[in-house]
């Protein structure tokens, strides 16, 4: 089954001969078509187009010149990243027609080392959620249980890679978008450093913490993925110019010698006690594989969300004063005047929880209140990086629990503020703009996958998918599938 | 209870500012969820951040600079493909200055 197979697995297949990337692509079509009507994940399918990528790759096999270890893959983009000519809706109502006359770097980068295409994946609306239920268009389910949610806000990106309905796929965490979708659907999910990958073409939520990463079967496909999109990109001058490693090339080295922190601040009141345990379970197995484990402290911890709600929200507020129904998008009919036009465009454009936090940014920016909220915000942001960099002085990686909790069922978190404490421990990471990684770290009682989130120093995302594939050598957490009927 | 954070008029301001209309039902609905997120934010006072920078990026870096070459840009028709109302190789608005 060819849908099953890792990226590493599937280009063995084209290099050998013993598969096609015209077979793999209608494979995974074939089980887009038979179970995406469940699992929801796609915006968008790209058939057309996929098997015209698929049979130029599969040209090149059978001249022995493959582009590389993405060639003939197929993978999927989360909607929120620009395709030229094919429609991306960001998940929300105003840009429901927009066709981008451009690729986003990502996406150019993918397309140069010959991926193919599937499709646009479901996501909360700009981004914004944990849950993918703030999608304008339907709710993505949970592979391991249709009734729970994959997370998000990258949900569609996640339960696709689970489901085997894309290879790989790119997903963005500005506050956990990558990490917490990836535990939830168990899978590999990384958000790089800030500033790794090019952010042209990225709609943007919240400029300052906003990063692209995959989502992949296991640690070398994300390692394979990170390669493939990292980089200077002139085109975004936040991306910077720090050389990219070959990832896939540092994996295997094992972790004798690294020294992991564990924070004490990651294991709260509350937490549900099956993530606990797994995490105590999963910094044991890295100790047997050589790792040394000390406490760190990240004191700052508990004070992440609050800033991050309105750093995040203080963004989001300028970023989206675009959508204004002039350029392109959704445009209110009958307005009075110019402004009317931009108030009642944004008014049925937007969701529920879009609209909340662009009240909720311009309010924190607005005369009287910007020192108070933004300015206090931004001062906490400096010591929640200081936690980290002061922890990094002694340890090499940091290991904790991705999230507090497993997949919630759909519709079980109506209350916006109970929603955003499950970003909880994703948070702090974002703020700093460090690299972390989710791996799969086992499964509750019921069924539901565990995450492990590995945090790292700036740039030195080698390190952490090379402790993610250790662990995952001594484990086998990722070979589980769904039952999907 | 403990004294709202945020008034019906504050709410209305807001909206104003973020160029967002709001009905009399969402209004009310914002303002309590604004409260409630204001509510919890508000821990954020018990810590002291005098003398503490600001962090606005967290990879620090300044005045990114780039040659000044001209080079193309996107092809006129391309960037009007989307627009919800257009007048040649214009976007067409709302009359913006009132008679």
């Amino acid at each position: 089954m060819l849908a099953s197979l890792t990226v590493h697995e599937l280009g063995a297949r084209f290099r050998r001969g013993e598969a096609t990337p015209s077979q793999a692509a209608q494979a995974y079509l074939e089980r887009i078509d038979a179970l995406d009507p469940q699992v929801r994940a796609y915006l968008t399918v790209t058939r057309e187009e996929a098997l015209k990528q698929a049979a130029a790759a599969d040209l090149r096999f059978k001249s022995a010149t493959p582009l590389g270890p993405l060639d003939g893959v197929p993978i999927g983009l989360k909607d929120v990243l620009c395709t030229r000519g094919i429609r991306t809706t960001c998940g929300s109502k105003i840009l429901e027609t927009f066709v981008p006359p451009y690729d986003a770097t990502v996406v150019a980068r993918l397309r140069e080392a010959g991926a193919v295409v599937l499709g646009k994946l479901n996501m909360d609306e700009f981004a914004m959620g944990s849950s993918t239920e703030n999608s304008a268009y339907f709710s993505t389910r949970n592979p391991w249980d249709l009734a729970r949610v994959p997370g998000g806000s990258s949900g569609g990106s996640a339960a696709a890679v689970s489901a085997d309905l894309a290879a790989a796929t790119l997903g963005t965490d500005t506050g956990g978008s990558i990490r917490q979708p990836a535990a939830f659907c168990g899978n590999v999910g990384l958000k790089p450093t800030y500033g790794r990958v090019s952010r042209y073409g990225l709609i943007a939520f919240a400029s300052s913490l906003d990063q692209i990463g995959p989502f992949g079967k296991d640690v070398e496909d994300a390692a394979l993925m990170l390669r493939a999109i990292a980089g200077h990109d002139p085109l975004d001058s936040t991306s910077v110019d720090v050389p990219v490693p070959d990832y896939a090339a540092e994996l295997g080295k094992g972790i004798a010698g690294l020294t992991l922190g564990v924070p004490a601040e990651y294991f709260i009141e509350g937490m549900d006690p099956e993530v606990k345990a797994a995490t105590r379970a999963a910094i044991a197995a890295l100790e047997k594989l050589g790792a040394r484990t000390q406490p760190v402290s990240l004191p700052h911890t508990e004070y992440g969300l609050a800033a991050y709600y309105l750093i995040a929200p203080a963004e989001c507020s300028s970023n989206l004063a675009r959508y204004d129904g002039v350029k392109y998008g959704l445009r209110a009919p009958k307005a009075r005047n110019i402004v009317d036009m931009y108030s009642k465009t944004r008014a049925q454009g937007f969701g529920r929880e879009v609209k909340r936090r662009v009240m909720l940014g311009t309010y924190a920016l607005s005369a009287g209140y910007y020192d108070a909220y933004y300015g206090k915000a931004q001062r906490v942001r400096t010591l929640v990086r200081r936690d980290f960099q002061q922890a990094f002085e002694r340890v090499d990686l940091i290991v904790a629990p991705t999230t507090p909790n497993v997949a919630f069922k759909m519709g079980e978190k109506e209350d916006p503020l109970q929603m955003y404490l499950n970003d909880v421990f994703t948070i702090p990471v974002n703020l700093a703009g460090l690299p972390g990684l989710s791996v799969p770290a086992g499964f509750t009682r019921t069924g539901l996958p565990i995450g492990l989130q590995l945090i790292g120093r700036p740039f030195e995302e080698a390190t952490l998918l090379r402790a993610a594939h250790a662990y995952e050598r001594a484990t086998e957490w990722h070979k589980r599938k769904p039952a999907l009927p | 209870m403990a004294e709202p954070k945020i008034s019906l008029k504050d709410v209305e301001h807001v909206a104003r500012l973020a160029r967002l209309e709001l009905s009399e039902a969402d209004k009310e609905r914002m303002r309590r969820e604004l409260d409630s997120i204001l509510s919890y934010i508000d821990k954020l006072r018990a810590l002291d951040t005098e003398g503490v920078e600001p962090t606005a990026h967290a990879i620090p870096m300044t005045n990114v600079m780039r040659d000044d070459m001209p080079r193309p840009s996107l092809p006129q028709e391309d960037m009007l493909a989307n627009a919800p109302e257009r007048s040649g190789e214009f976007f067409r608005v709302p009359r913006i200055i009132e008679e």
